[in-house]
């Protein structure tokens, strides 16, 4: 076990600064109206920064700053980006620890998932993003022997991204890289739960791009996120978050028409098929920790895989084994390597998972694992941590309708194929999904099946590049992580050329 | 621990309630900003939260409905309770609570930045509730 030094102590990874401004134009820039909001860290509760409290001034100065840099980085060959792009990920791969104790220090997630997970998919996305746009060409189509129709992208220009709490370091990587490699310059704002861990990342390479590339604006959503999300100056808005508010930036962009990106989360079900446990074997264990993915990043994942469904024949003893299995999962510090399981991510968060665990028993589901607030004592019990929950009822249950975004999985049977899917498909969402079979036929069935932008089969919880993100139904508009991302920040010119030496004959 | 309603402000039957903290909270939030509507979001992060925003700033349409009209003292104008109509047919069996809690919330919801976040506290209707709210049923929008 290794146990990471806290920010604030001697002999840390990193240092946060006690106060940070807006990045705005390639430096940092007080806020126009001068106020700050505490930044605390949900490990303790404890405030260990100050930040820029911005409003639509701030937006403004950011957007300028940006609109004097789009043109000329819009026309910076895809090489020379590219190679930004590609020391960005390397100075990123230099800081790696720093960097994932920041995030830990600022969500509360556990160091062993941002140095394995985040901040290394983080570094493959830029290099992702810096390998597509190279290799990424327009098309021709002969027309006629005289005519010839080009198709050339383009950037869109400025373009604002609204970023989400629960991976604040690869959520903002998933929607700068993309925007990046197709040329536009970004005015993002990052959540006011986590601004500092983006902050810090800036702070690291922000030199490698030219001034006003890149430019974050901090502060609360109404305050900072409705003028930029409503700003005429802008190309196009990228969203991740939940329904309302991407409901209102859809409204938004309809009153200035722009397009919009957007993921919203899901209820993502996990199914296990009966021949799962036909042996007790490196599968059957797989599939154990499948279950138990619901857990990871404390259930604050858009897909995490909040609804499991069993099927009859084997239910008892597969669920008897996934709960044993839950129980092991260790709680604790989230700077120690051993820690599977940190704090949620804020006060509020906590609140609403207890809520839900409220309403799910008042509804008649029961409780097999968990169910309570956890005090981790010492330091820890200013945090908010949650006990990972195993909640055994039916579909119809809010539990089983709605994105707890907590360490809580919600367990119901099926019947047989047509009710699996039937069950997964009774949501309102359809982010992600999880098929667990040792049946290719079924594997393939369930997956084309389900309504859901992506099924992890036989896996869950991979978040590689070159791999397409999004949802169906009401989880969102758009496609991340793959290279037709790069579309969604792209416009198509067409130049249409007539080589024929004569009139057409009209006029 | 089953939630319990404390003393509401909703005097009859109805689906939605207001703690006393929630309305004092939506009393200076009308003092701040003027008449005020909620729409209860779904979805990841901050799914889940009822959003407070200007009346009007979110256009509710044929795919909302209207929960409740929230009279609150000192507050002339009822706060309107929306939520889209898929979503509440999967609601529609339980009474919701507006609440507020310590947070440092997201979107686009007014009291973010006063470091306090509404929340949805929410319990079965009872059978009474039920029959008498099934024959009114919230109107669409």
């Amino acid at each position: 076990m290794t146990r990471y030094t806290a920010p604030g102590q001697p002999g840390a990874a990193l240092q946060y600064l006690p106060r940070y401004d807006h990045w705005i134009g390639g430096e940092f820039v007080p806020p126009a109206h001068g106020r700050y909001f505490e930044n605390p860290t949900p490990v303790t509760g404890q405030t260990f920064c100050e930040v820029a409290r911005g409003t639509a001034e701030d937006v403004e100065r950011a957007l300028d700053a940006a609109h004097g840099a789009a043109p000329a980085w819009g026309r910076t060959s895809a090489a020379d980006r590219a190679a930004i792009l590609n020391k960005i990920a390397d100075r990123m791969a230099a800081n790696l620890e720093a960097l994932a104790v920041a995030e830990t220090w600022d969500n509360g997630k556990p160091v062993r998932e941002t140095l394995a997970a985040d901040i290394p998919l983080a570094i493959d996305h830029f290099r992702y993003f810096a390998g597509v746009i190279r290799a990424q060409e327009g098309s021709l189509a002969e027309l006629d022997d005289d005519t010839v129709a080009y198709h050339f992208h383009e950037p869109l220009g400025v373009v604002a991204q609204i970023i989400p709490w629960n991976f604040p370091i690869l959520m903002a990587t998933w929607k700068l890289a993309p925007a990046l490699a197709a040329g536009n310059a970004v005015v993002l704002k990052p959540a006011e739960q986590t601004p500092a861990s983006i902050l810090y990342l800036i702070s690291l390479i922000g030199d490698l791009l030219p001034a006003g590339v890149v430019n974050i604006v901090n502060g609360f959503g109404v305050e900072a996120g409705k003028p930029l999300a409503s700003s005429p100056r802008v190309a196009k808005v990228a969203f991740t978050g939940e329904t309302t508010t991407g409901r209102l930036i859809m409204q938004y962009a309809s009153e200035n028409i722009k397009p919009v990106t957007l993921e919203l989360g899901g209820k993502s079900p996990n199914i296990f098929f009966d021949d799962v446990s036909a042996a007790r074997d490196e599968f059957y264990d797989k599939a154990l920790e499948g279950f138990t993915m619901f857990a990871l990043n404390q259930g604050e994942v858009c897909t995490c895989p909040s609804r499991a469904l069993v099927q009859q024949g084997h239910y008892d003893q597969f669920l008897a084994d996934a709960v044993a299995r839950t129980q092991q999962v260790t709680q604790g510090h989230p700077l120690d390597t051993d820690t599977m399981i940190g704090a949620q991510a804020s006060n509020d968060q906590l609140e609403k998972i207890l809520s839900y665990i409220d309403i799910g028993q008042a509804e008649g589901a029961t409780v097999l694992a968990g169910g309570h607030r956890a005090d981790r004592g010492g330091e820890l019990s200013g945090g908010y941590y949650v006990e990972p929950t195993v909640f055994q009822g039916n579909n119809s249950m809010r539990i089983f309708q709605e994105e707890i975004f907590g360490p809580v999985v919600s367990v119901t049977s099926f019947a047989d194929f047509d009710d699996a899917i039937k069950i997964a498909n009774d949501t309102l969402y359809g982010l992600g999904a999880g098929v667990w079979t040792r049946n290719i036929n079924t594997a393939y069935r369930a997956g084309r099946a389900i309504q859901a932008g992506r099924v992890w089969t036989n896996s869950y919880h991979l978040y590689p590049a070159h791999a397409a993100f999004g949802g169906y139904k009401g989880s969102g508009i758009g496609r991340e992580t793959h290279k037709m991302m790069l579309e969604h920040y792209q416009q198509t010119k067409n130049l249409l050329v007539s080589y024929a030496p004569k009139a057409m004959g009209f006029f | 621990m089953t939630y319990q309603d404390p003393a509401v402000t909703a005097p009859q039957v109805s689906r939605v309630a207001v703690t006393p903290t929630a309305a004092g909270l939506v009393q200076e939030l009308y003092a701040a900003h003027g008449p005020l509507m909620f729409h209860q979001s779904g979805g990841c992060c901050d799914g889940s939260s009822p959003m407070c925003y200007l009346a009007g700033e979110f256009r509710t349409g044929a795919s909302d409905v209207l929960l409740a009209a929230l009279r609150i003292d000192g507050v002339p104008e009822p706060v309107t309770f929306w939520m889209s109509a898929a979503q509440f047919e999967r609601w529609r069996h339980t009474h919701l609570t507006v609440d507020v809690v310590p947070g440092r919330g997201s979107g686009f919801s007014l009291e973010a930045p006063e470091g306090v976040r509404f929340l949805i506290r929410s319990r079965l209707l009872t059978p009474e509730e039920d029959a008498a709210l099934g024959s009114v049923g919230p109107r669409q929008a």
